[in-house]
């Protein structure tokens, strides 16, 4: 079961000067939120940015990670 | 691909062209079952604009079909004039900035979300917008 720092650290390892905070919804290792701020997104639509911190994760979302709501940041 | 994966893309593909605004959810807008569905149908009935729902759970291969279309992992999915808008998070934030009301193409409502008439969607059946 992930922890949010599990999540935290995968996003800030995947995409370049990502910083990260994800929070633990339900204290359950399934429904996370995570705010991410990348220069990495700068000129990309929400759609691409989302996917970008989706693809860290592969088929884990949908799968162990129950649902990861994501807010994107480019500064 | 087999044939009945095939089949379930096509019908797929072709509720998406059929009905201009196109909600895939779990559950139905009467009855969702996830939280994120739910929201993103307060967000459409807020605006009061009619909409066609999905429920994906009925099928697993409906989900793995839709994912697959879309390259997007996660339910609920919103699709408005044929192309994938996004899903609860990035509909929310369309509907709260009234970028979502301009998609498609209804009066941002003054107040904070009042949930409309729900539609009648029965599980398992597209459903048509109201005319």
């Amino acid at each position: 079961m992930p922890t949010a720092e599990d999540i935290k650290r995968r996003i800030e390892d995947a995409i370049p000067q990502a910083a990260a905070n994800v929070e633990d919804l339900t204290g359950g290792g399934d429904h996370f939120r995570a705010t991410v701020v990348s220069p990495a997104f700068a000129g990309r639509s929400r759609i691409e940015q989302h996917r970008m911190v989706y693809d860290v994760f592969g088929d884990d979302v949908g799968g162990p990670i129950h649902a990861l709501s994501i807010k994107t940041q480019t500064a | 691909m087999t044939d009945e994966n095939t089949q379930i893309r096509d019908a797929i593909k072709a509720a998406i062209d059929e009905n201009r605004v196109i909600l895939f959810m779990k559950g139905t807008p009467e009855q969702p079952r996830c939280g994120f569905s739910a929201r993103t149908v307060g967000a459409l009935q807020a605006l009061g604009a009619p909409f066609a729902a999905v429920d994906i759970l009925p099928h697993p291969a409906i989900r793995e079909q839709l994912s697959a279309l879309s390259n997007w992992p996660t339910i609920p999915q919103l699709f408005v004039d044929g192309e994938f808008v996004g899903g609860c998070d990035i509909v929310t934030e369309m509907y709260e900035s009234g970028e979502l009301a301009a998609l498609v193409g209804v009066e941002q409502p003054a107040e904070a979300p009042v949930a409309a008439e729900p539609a009648q969607a029965p599980p398992l059946q597209i459903q048509d917008p109201p005319r």
